[in-house]
């Protein structure tokens, strides 16, 4: 399977990204493809600008460490992940996720279960600026149950409590 | 063995990284946070409460309760929010 995987922190073009990873194949029939934004608003207040902290060498591991489990779960034919790092502004992309199969259930699946990974695991850390002064983004209860829903752990519940 | 911290543990503490030398008797890594955060004020607010911090070891996420071992690297931070 071909698997792409990179941390940068220029801009990327996802229209750009699905054509490398599908272009002048004929054995694909599904393209699934997110792209996650910097929004320009934070808790009711315009956002100046969002700083992704990263730690490199491990980020890469763990984001390839969840692609092999998703090309173990489903037939897939390709996988794009790119996650950019250093400070964005509003509009700007963060994430960009392509899952290419033949069929589109295994497609959505795998980018939604790299979504909710990426989300929970991968080294990333936000902080925002606004008006208010920078703080740093908390992880939300929602995104731990998003990402358990792939695989139940009693232990990953837990410490998220 | 290299220590390294980030996002609002690394701003607490107010260093990235740091090189120590593990004191007898610390096996795991709530034993090194225990032991960290009686280092200093600053330490002491970075890991006010640990249950919430979350380690790596040489790079792979790890449970509190896990054995230091061999490590070369242990990180410290807080919950992520990449994606």
């Amino acid at each position: 399977m071909a698997a792409t995987i990179r941390l940068q922190q220029e801009r990327f073009d996802g229209a750009l990204e699905v054509a490398r990873l599908a272009g002048g194949r004929n054995d694909i029939g599904a393209i699934v493809t997110f792209t996650g934004l910097c929004r320009g608003e934070e808790a009711g207040l315009p956002l100046v600008a969002m700083t992704l902290e990263h730690y490199p060498g491990m980020a890469e591991a763990e984001i390839a460490r969840h692609v092999e489990a998703a090309e173990k779960r489903w037939p897939l034919l390709g996988v794009t992940v790119i996650h950019r790092f250093g400070r964005l502004t509003p509009g700007e992309e963060i994430v960009l996720v392509i899952a290419v199969a033949r069929h589109r259930q295994d497609a959505f699946a795998a980018a939604e279960f790299l979504m909710d990974y990426l989300k929970t695991r991968a080294p990333f850390w936000k902080r925002v600026e606004t008006a208010a002064g920078t703080s740093w983004v908390e992880a939300k209860h929602a995104d731990n149950i998003s990402a358990d829903r792939w695989a139940p752990s009693p232990s990953r519940q837990a410490a998220a409590q | 063995m290299k220590l390294r911290y980030f996002a609002w543990v690394r701003e607490r503490i107010g260093k990235p990284e740091e090189e120590i030398e593990l004191p007898a008797g610390i096996t795991t890594i709530a034993d090194l946070m225990h032991w960290l955060s009686q280092r200093g004020e600053e330490y002491a607010h970075a890991f006010e409460n640990p249950k919430i911090i979350r380690a790596a070891l040489d790079r792979m996420h790890v449970k509190a309760e896990t054995a230091i071992g061999g490590a070369r690297e242990i990180a410290f931070f807080p919950p992520m929010t990449g994606g």
